[in-house]
């Protein structure tokens, strides 16, 4: 009887157990496919930037696609995170938008790592203001002080008489660190500074605020926002591939990727193909600057 | 016979017991950590500076870590957060389970849980796109990323479980109670207000703690549309400002932060002190809740 009433009731419910099985035999349906080569396969493991990420992810696809039998894998979660994991030996690159820290150069040493670093491409960082903004050129230390906070009205740097929204990326992004460090000459950022976790936002808000201003990198840059060019005391640059590459535009930093040791088996041969007539293409695809 | 069944009800009951105790026993282990490693900020900073310290400043030489305007942030988001949920949500309520015939009531009632069920980043995305263009437009702000685009998101994202629970409480006072009323002359309104509330009330507010509880953890809504300047708030024209709430400070700190220095441990701190208000707000409700009940028992 009380058998009979739960049979009852598992079949009444039969469609809830359909859709959980649903849902777990769904999770499985990548079963095997990432191991089926295992016998062939040697893998890289990358980890680091993520301003250097989408580029690791296009050089590794195409990477893959020439050889079959190797496999790469590529990790974000900033360059800190990818510098840590070199450190301590899980990774076979690790990817860096800002050079390895004195204290990170000891604790690897520490460790027996011996860091090695290989510049792959450049960045520019533009600095983005709303469309709509009349205001199109900037020195480095009027931006310098609409980020310190002495500077918070438009009309002081020849714009119309509005408040001025500072946009900053989060502490942990490597473009925040760049720009404390060669915008604001590591000055702290204004208190009111809005800070993002990702570089889209900063962009969303740029193309909806006719007051804001702030920084990304010039991959990102696109027709809903306008870039700033930049003035100096001789001459004035705007954030474009041939200025970073020509040495004119001065917000660019180098990318790099840090190997123990001289790289060997297939994170030489990887790093090989980034430097390579190929490699560097993709660099230039994917809105970063070849190293050449 | 019999005595192989009972030892196969005591293996049973060990078993349950063990499986429950896990989940006890990974919370003792989380709180641990979570103050362990939060404590060890007070090595280099005085509690005290921790707790009163005006600004946030984990990335200048020496960092400055203070407390203070990450803690009002997030007391602002939420306060104006429930100053919007609490009247939707408590006249939901009523209307659902006193005005409401059955059949609209059986329609709202699925519709608000789902509410409930939209992911954050959802929430967030709608809030950054819709919401923030138009709060900046409408009121003329410098920014609309703000406290209040933050309440706003927040409010409607407490409203679920605010009706949800308020409505049982509700629904649960005895019928003969609002038949007296009326009996006596009241009008079906007076009738809701001077007694169904009244007589609910305790289940109320304990869904509005909850509620409260609810807001007050959120981070990826808030992160994506309250601007995260730690800035402290000026009253009241600080809901018009940016801020920066404790759990967006965490999430977007926490990826580039190396191990074991002082902004990792301030980071744990700042989730230590979080879990201490988000236990008591629990505590709370659930102190109000078993005194509703006892009340409706009797």
């Amino acid at each position: 009887m009380r058998i009979e009433t739960l049979s009852r009731k598992i079949v009444s419910n039969v469609g809830i157990y359909t859709v959980i099985l649903l849902i777990i035999g769904l999770s499985s349906i990548g079963i095997g496919c990432i191991d089926k080569n295992e016998q062939v396969t040697e893998s890289v493991l990358i980890k680091g930037s993520d301003t250097v990420l989408p580029l690791a992810q296009a050089e590794a696809e195409t990477f893959m696609i020439e050889n079959i039998d190797r496999s790469i894998t590529v990790i974000g979660g900033g360059s800190g995170v990818g510098i840590a994991a070199l450190i301590d030996g899980n990774v076979d690159i690790a990817m860096a938008s800002r050079s390895m820290k004195g204290s990170e150069i000891e604790n690897a040493r520490d460790n027996g790592i011996d860091p090695i670093e290989h510049t792959i491409s450049w960045d520019g960082i533009a600095v983005v203001v709303n469309p709509n903004n009349p205001v199109s050129a900037l020195s480095l230390s009027q931006i310098q002080g609409i980020y310190n906070g002495t500077i918070s009205n438009w009309k002081d740097v020849g714009g119309e008489d509005r408040i001025i929204t500072v946009i900053s990326r989060d502490s942990s992004s490597g473009t925040y660190e760049y720009f404390k460090e060669h915008v604001l000459l590591k000055e702290d950022y204004r208190p009111d500074t809005l800070i993002q976790s990702a570089t889209g936002a900063i962009v969303m808000e740029l193309s909806q605020n006719k007051n804001a201003i702030g920084y990304i990198g010039i991959a990102y840059l696109d027709e809903s926002v306008k870039s700033i060019v930049l003035k100096t005391d001789s001459s004035s640059a705007s954030p474009t591939v041939e200025n970073v590459k020509n040495k004119t535009y001065p917000l660019a930093r180098p990318l790099y990727f840090y190997t123990d040791g001289e790289p060997t088996g297939p994170a030489k041969e990887f790093i090989d193909f980034v430097m390579s007539p190929t490699g560097q293409e993709i660099v230039l695809e994917v809105g970063y600057i070849p190293v050449a | 016979m019999l005595k192989s069944t009972r030892s196969k009800e005591f293996a049973i009951e060990s078993l349950l017991l063990a499986v429950s105790a896990v989940t006890v026993v990974i919370l003792i282990l989380i709180s641990l950590f979570l103050f362990g490693e939060g404590a060890a900020l007070f090595k280099d900073i005085p509690f005290l500076d921790f707790l009163t310290g005006k600004n946030w400043y984990p990335t200048s030489e020496p960092p400055i870590f203070g407390l203070l305007p990450l803690l009002l942030g997030t007391l602002l988001v939420t306060a104006g957060a429930i100053i919007i949920a609490v009247p939707l949500g408590i006249a939901s309520a009523v209307f659902i389970s006193e005005i409401a015939p059955p059949k609209v009531a059986e329609i709202l009632k699925p519709i608000i849980e789902i509410l409930a069920g939209v992911p954050s980043v959802v929430y967030g995305f709608f809030g950054l796109v819709v919401l923030i263009p138009r709060l900046q437009q409408l009121l003329d702000l410098p920014t609309g990323q703000t406290a209040l685009a933050g309440s706003i998101m927040l409010g409607i994202m407490a409203l679920p479980t605010i009706i949800s629970i308020s409505e049982d409480a509700i629904s649960a006072v005895p019928d003969f109670l609002k038949e007296g009323s009326l009996a006596l002359g009241a009008t079906r309104w007076q009738t809701i207000y001077r007694v169904t509330v009244p007589a609910a009330l305790s289940g109320i507010s304990a869904a509005v703690m909850l509620g409260m509880g609810r807001a007050i953890g959120e981070t990826m809504t808030v992160m994506m549309v309250t601007g995260n300047a730690a800035v402290i708030p000026g009253f009241p024209g600080g809901i018009f400002a940016p801020v920066k709430t404790m759990t967006a400070t965490i999430a977007l700190e926490m990826g580039e932060v190396p191990q074991g220095s002082e902004h990792y441990h301030a980071l744990f701190a700042i989730g230590a002190v979080l879990f201490i208000i988000t236990l008591l707000i629990n505590l709370i409700a659930e102190a109000v809740k078993r005194k509703y009940r006892f009340k409706v028992g009797s």
